[in-house]
């Protein structure tokens, strides 16, 4: 077992001056291109970490991914009835009920010139006639109307307003302008139901916004703790490339690409939870909605927003192991 | 190469380990560390390693005084020491050729820089052909290489061992020893903590000897130098 002929034979190493010069101009050249080799072997080295204990590590991910889903879900469904009340208001109506003068020419003619409008849509016109014809069709008074000698009833235009970004407050601006016309004598928008509406939207948007930053700290103290079992777990290693002269950079390096993993690995199971979500959903609202008499239909997770949770994950998980290890790894000192 | 002025070691709630304690290692100069056990001899190698601090006097390596160092800075002076103890300290999780390597990829050398100097030093100690193995199938002996291996991996100029023979029968530690003397020949300083009296009496190196944290005794073995 002596192999000291053979270690005789290997090369002599260089004086201590030659063995400074080369050690330091070896690191001088490989520098860069081991920066970046260290830091891509690191990443895959903690990756094949977690690998190696693929339950445990699914099930801090499947935590993080719960926290993620909850609010992505949330938004993804408040995203969908903006939509949604977007969409109706197509049925939004501004009546214009006209001036007794205005003859039907003139009212075609105002029609007309508001159909050129860009914030209308459509104009429709019924005219006192019509209006009487059926009021008296739908109301029952029919024959006490047929003694009136006068038709009370005014003509009206009924527009539909093209309304951009879901904006209430456009419709009644619209609809101020509209009063001001010769013609119109008086112009209503029933409206209290979208300004409802909107209102609720906005408060459940706060509350998902509240409910997100409270789940994203939950991301941190899981990914923290998480972490702090991983540096517990570790602690002699730790100690040992301490001894060998690693910085802390150097040893809280993996436990970040931890952090980032998980946040990764979280940010993927969320996304698969919500489209799941959304698919269990799609049947029961499409079918309300045909109740509604619209088509429509949820939509799915959209790369931008995709991109966000997976960043957002990543960067929690990061934050997350930023805290533990310098809460934690300061404390460790070889002895 | 290291240089002691008097200095002093006490722990919160002893008396000093190490009291008034100055001597100097040159560079390229190889010494053993002598004395009964709790003599401080463990404690004096930390204070080299940095791993603690002295509570008074002043402590230079290299020619530069790091009583007052930052933590910072530690690992870079560290990087220039090799250490090897008595319990190796090796990770058992990772081969031996990633154990050796691991002070090279702490200062980032690249790969090829990397393979070629942990196979270099795998020769050296004669365990090449082991480098795919996991240290726990190491035998004592093997494992004691390894971390020779990796402290000399980096090409220190200064080699602390802490009874690096500690475990291991007469001619395992003379292999050993064999070793040491070789880094000694090409210029590295080196300092080892040993209580092995009869081997250390037999070879003509410096020995400094502790007694109750004091620098009892600093000489040659009588008959080992002319």
């Amino acid at each position: 077992m002596r192999k000291q002929q053979g270690t005789r034979q290997s090369p002599p190493l260089a004086s201590p001056r030659e063995l400074r010069q080369g050690a330091s101009r070896g690191h001088q050249h490989s520098r860069l291109s081991g920066y970046f080799t260290l830091h891509l072997s690191m990443a895959i080295q903690s990756l094949g970490r977690l690998f190696r204990t693929p339950f445990a590590t699914l099930m801090t991910a499947a935590v993080i991914g719960i926290a993620l889903a909850l609010p992505t879900g949330l938004h993804v469904m408040l995203d969908n009835l903006q939509q949604a009340g977007g969409n109706w208001d197509g049925s939004t109506q501004v009546s214009l009920f006209l001036k007794n003068g205005v003859s039907e020419d003139q009212a075609l003619q105002l029609s007309h010139r508001l159909e050129q409008r860009s914030d209308i849509k459509a104009v429709q016109y019924i005219s006192a006639e019509q209006a009487l014809a059926e009021f008296q069709d739908q109301s029952g008074f029919g024959a006490v109307l047929d003694n009136l000698d006068t038709n009370p009833l005014p003509s009206v235009l009924v527009l539909h307003p093209l309304l951009l970004n879901d904006d209430p407050a456009q419709a009644e601006v619209l609809v101020d302008g509209l009063k001001q016309l010769p013609e119109v004598e008086v112009a209503q928008l029933d409206m209290q139901w979208l300004k409802r509406l909107f209102a609720i939207l906005e408060t459940i948007q706060r509350g998902v916004l509240i409910i997100a930053v409270l789940l994203g700290l939950a991301v941190l103290l899981i990914v923290g703790n998480t972490i702090r079992l991983a540096i517990e777990n570790r602690r002699d290693e730790i100690v040992i490339t301490k001894l060998i002269g690693a910085t802390n950079g150097f040893i809280r390096r993996p436990f970040l690409y931890y952090g980032i993993w998980y946040g990764l690995f979280g940010g993927l199971l969320a996304l698969l939870l919500v489209d799941i979500g959304i698919w269990l959903l799609q049947e029961p609202v499409t079918r309300l909605t045909g109740l509604y008499g619209s088509s429509y239909h949820l939509g799915l997770l959209d790369f931008g927003l995709a991109t966000t949770i997976l960043s957002a994950g990543m960067l929690l998980g990061l934050v997350g192991a930023w805290i533990a290890v310098g809460r934690h790894l300061n404390h460790i000192e070889p002895r | 190469m290291i240089r002691f002025d008097s200095i002093s070691k006490r722990y919160p709630g002893s008396q000093d380990v190490l009291s008034q304690v100055s001597f100097q290692l040159n560079k390229g100069e190889m010494a053993f560390l002598t004395g009964p056990s709790g003599a401080g001899k463990s404690t004096l190698l930390k204070l080299i390693a940095l791993i603690e601090r002295p509570t008074r006097g002043q402590l230079l390596i290299g020619g530069k005084n790091l009583t007052k160092i930052s933590r910072r800075k530690i690992p870079y002076v560290r990087r220039q020491m090799g250490i090897i103890f008595q319990d190796h300290r090796l990770l058992f999780d990772r081969t031996v050729f990633d154990n050796v390597a691991l002070p090279l990829i702490i200062s980032g050398y690249n790969r090829a820089d990397t393979e070629r100097r942990v196979r270099a030093s795998l020769d050296m100690v004669g365990l090449l052909n082991k480098e795919k193995q996991y240290p726990i199938t190491l035998s004592g002996g093997e494992q004691q290489r390894i971390g020779i291996a990796r402290a000399i991996v980096h090409k220190p100029s200064l080699l602390l061992a802490d009874e690096p023979t500690g475990n291991l029968d007469p001619a395992l530690s003379w292999e050993i020893m064999g070793l040491f003397e070789q880094f000694n020949q090409v210029g590295v300083s080196v300092l080892i903590a040993s209580h092995d009296l009869d081997m250390i009496s037999r070879l003509p190196y410096r020995v400094l000897k502790l007694q109750q944290g004091q620098l009892v005794a600093d000489g040659y073995p009588k008959g080992t130098r002319a």
